[in-house]
């Protein structure tokens, strides 16, 4: 992640738009993640069945017409249920991409800045967290102050801290050197403003790259959480928390796990796939490597 | 290819394994599963079920015992004398009997044991078993007196507890970590979050019995349960945790599936001490709005008896009390509104772990969201569930089973965490106490329901089932829970 190449000359966002087109990971991340939160938008206005309302006569029925991909066993329809819990999903790691952005870049952009005994305070505070493994910090986080879908937010975008702030240390620092921050400086702009005109602009492209492949893993670990019984809480769905409750069910209604298990795979896959493509628009010296 | 041939024979190796793990358990030993950790293994100073579930029976044995019916047997006391006027029990002790650690028991230990139990400063949870006894006498060697102020009708059903179980005052400090008793099994090892040895004691004073090794294994997930029974690492689990795999047992011939009754009372408890559910009418809108049923059929698929009060079905005392509060979601409203919440209101449910609390939970929650009360779940594990709801009182609703056997008592005790006060209820336990004569009693025991019924104590949900899961050939393990135990004594492999 180190390697970065960055454009003297801007290009616009009609070639990005170009590049885009022919990117196949782009295309296909796109196309999927576009999916996951077009179900999550719409579960706001409907869904198929109302996911607060049990019906335990109807439980446990393996997918038909009605029930696109089953009920639970409280009788609540599974498709309904994956669509609000994309919702859920999708606004825990939007908060703690957010947190981690909010606090790493200006950490990670101010220790380069400076250069001085607080950058490297900064900077090994940064490591201590990191070394860290980023689950472990968020049960411990969950347990210690209670299980519930903000405090999952709260830990997931704690540790998102130090892969921000590293990041953007790192960019920062090659951008230091190169000649068009010599002559900022030597028209005496001051460090800080030089950050904010110049070097910021020219971290967002691996932000945006960065950015999206801890969208998937907070994802995941918000399942992870949830499916511990520390993220999402019910009545509100959640896929971690419908894998859970499968767990005994999967030898009569498999489905119960399958799908849950399949939108993870699919969330996470469409991420990934869309950071991928991303890095290799915004990056082209990568991309002619190939 | 190679290595797939190499992992085949690996993976028949591994077979080969399993199919001869049961096997070797068939022998004269047997594994049994149980969802919870006993917190120690000294009924004599605690409440957790648990405790109970591994020594009733097993290692402490009390001057009577409870059977497999809920029927009072001799135990240490092999017969006993009462007086005409129901105020002087006189026991007869078994002669012979020896303490685990090799001394004696005697008439002395049976006074140490009840004094200790009974006494100021006991830690024992039943205190209110031994209320009724003023003294505690050794006339001799293997005969014991107990006078009583006032008489209690159910006084050899108390001392058959597991919370009566007789000790000795060198080991009775040391039992928590190290069980010293007078039972058929005597303590191995005990590997903390793992399970817990018992072996035959050889010295025992009655028959002995037939298996030579016991082992509790805990499992506290219900999926690692199902694989644990699948995989045969356990020979049964008399409460097996997920109703939900009970078919698949069924249809799989290595197993019994043998669905009981249990002493559990599965009740909404509710802080009536608490605005708004110290209004009767908030507390009988909650009964109308619960739907029992949909409760059984969605956390226990099915099993278990709905319940109108806090009594077991099974008991000859039962008043079917369950069409008081039959399902009626606009009645609910209506007394809502009454009692001045025409919006409704919100307020918490704390879960505790198993399932029936948490799936039933969340059933309630829906439930009472149809008439207006808005429930934020709150799940929690036993340690705080015990401090904050039991012992604190610091809730709004919560479900728990109660599975102590005929515990309709508590209702009438100055401090319970239910925090509800009746004097009407208090003068009924109290001619309860002095009535010895059957019908007298179960026709005061019908009004103690009634009363509870009447003031919606609680939402009275079902009666727990002991959905009991084992090996085919495992013989003697009980059908039913009259007291909290897994006794062993009658417990043998078919072949």
């Amino acid at each position: 992640m180190s390697e970065f190449d960055f454009q003297g000359e801007r290009e616009t966002w009609g070639d990005l738009g170009q590049k885009a087109l022919k990117n196949r990971s782009f295309f296909i991340g796109a196309l999927i993640t576009g999916t996951v939160l077009f179900m999550a938008l719409l579960s706001f206005f409907w869904t198929p069945f109302d996911v607060t309302e049990l019906d335990i006569g109807n439980k446990l029925h393996w997918p038909d017409t009605t029930n696109w991909l089953g009920t639970d066993h409280f009788g609540r329809d599974v498709f309904s249920m994956l669509m609000v819990g994309a919702r859920n999903s999708i606004a825990v790691a939007i908060v703690a991409v957010s947190i981690g952005m909010a606090i790493g870049v200006p950490l990670g952009a101010a220790a380069a800045a400076s250069r001085s005994w607080g950058s490297n305070l900064i900077m090994r505070t940064n490591d201590f967290i990191f070394a860290f493994p980023s689950l472990l910090l968020a049960v411990l986080f969950t347990a210690i102050f209670g299980p519930s879908a903000i405090n999952a937010m709260i830990a997931i975008g704690i540790f998102n801290i130090p892969v921000f702030a590293r990041l953007a240390h790192g960019g920062s620092l090659a951008l230091w050197q190169r000649e068009f921050i010599l002559s900022a400086q030597t028209s005496g702009k001051s460090r800080v403003r030089i950050t904010i005109e110049h070097i910021m602009p020219n971290l967002l492209n691996i932000l945006i790259v960065q950015g999206t492949i801890q969208f998937s893993l907070g994802i995941l670990i918000e399942a992870g959480l949830s499916y511990l019984g520390l993220g999402t809480q019910p009545p509100d769905p959640s896929w971690g928390k419908m894998l859970s409750e499968a767990q005994t069910m999967m030898y009569f209604a498999s489905y119960l796990a399958i799908f849950p298990g399949i939108a993870i795979v699919f969330a996470v896959l469409g991420l990934n796939l869309l950071g991928d493509g991303l890095r290799d628009i915004f990056d082209p010296k990568l991309r002619r490597g190939r | 290819m190679k290595l797939s041939k190499f992992a085949l024979r690996g993976a028949t190796a591994l077979a080969m394994l399993a199919m001869a793990v049961p096997a070797l358990a068939a022998n004269n030993s047997v594994t049994l599963g149980m969802v919870l950790e006993p917190t120690h293994l000294d009924p004599t100073a605690g409440a957790a079920a648990a405790i109970d579930e591994v020594v009733y029976a097993n290692l402490y044995e009390g001057l009577t015992r409870i059977d497999s019916k809920g029927v009072v047997q001799p135990a240490l006391a092999k017969s006993w004398t009462v007086s005409g006027d129901g105020l002087t029990y006189t026991f007869m002790l078994e002669d012979g009997v020896k303490f685990h650690d090799g001394t004696d028991f005697n008439a002395e230990d049976v006074v140490f044991s009840l004094n200790r139990a009974r006494g100021e400063d006991s830690v024992n949870a039943q205190k209110a078993l031994f209320k009724a006894i003023d003294t505690v006498v050794a006339v001799d060697a293997s005969t014991v007196k107990i006078t009583l102020s006032p008489s209690n009708g159910s006084m050899l059903f108390n001392l058959g507890w597991g919370d009566a179980g007789l000790v000795a005052p060198e080991s009775a400090d040391g039992n928590k970590a190290d069980p010293v008793g007078t039972g058929p099994f005597k303590f191995v090892k005990w590997v903390k979050g793992d399970r817990i040895e018992l072996a035959k004691s050889a010295a025992y004073w009655g028959d002995v019995v037939v298996l030579d090794k016991a082992t509790f294994k805990i499992i506290s997930d219900p999926a690692a349960a199902f694989a644990a029974m699948m995989a045969g690492d356990v020979d049964g689990f008399p409460n097996f945790p997920a109703p939900e795999n009970l078919d698949q047992f069924r249809a799989d011939p290595r197993f019994s599936v043998v669905v009981g009754s249990t002493e559990g009372e599965t009740i909404l408890s509710i802080n009536n001490a608490k605005a708004p559910f110290n209004n009767v009418k908030v507390r009988q809108a909650i009964s109308y709005a619960i739907n029992r049923q949909s409760i059984i059929d969605g956390a226990m698929f099915g099993n278990g008896t709905p319940i109108g009060s806090h009594f077991a079905p099974h008991h000859p005392a039962y008043v079917d009390l369950t069409g008081a509060y039959a399902y009626n979601p606009e009645k609910a409203r209506a007394l809502l509104a009454e009692a001045g919440f025409p919006d409704g209101f919100d307020a918490e449910i704390k879960l505790p772990p198993p399932s029936y609390a948490r799936r039933g939970g969340e059933i309630i929650a829906a439930d009472l969201k149809k008439v207006g009360i808005n429930l934020k779940i709150i799940p929690v594990e036993w340690g705080p569930w015990v401090k904050d709801v039991f012992t604190e009182t610091n809730y709004d609703l919560t479900i728990v089973s109660h599975t102590e056997p005929q515990d309709i008592g508590i209702y009438a005790r100055e401090k319970y965490y239910f925090n509800y006060k009746s004097d009407a209820f208090k003068g009924v336990m109290d001619k309860l106490n002095k009535t010895t004569d059957t019908d007298g009693r179960y026709k005061l025991l019908g009004e103690a329901q009634q009363i509870l019924s009447d003031d919606a104590v609680n939402g009275f949900l079902f009666q727990l089932a002991k959905t009991g899961v084992w090996n085919a050939k495992l013989k003697g393990l009980w059908e039913n829970s009259p007291v909290q135990a897994n006794d062993l004594t009658g417990v043998s492999w078919s072949e």
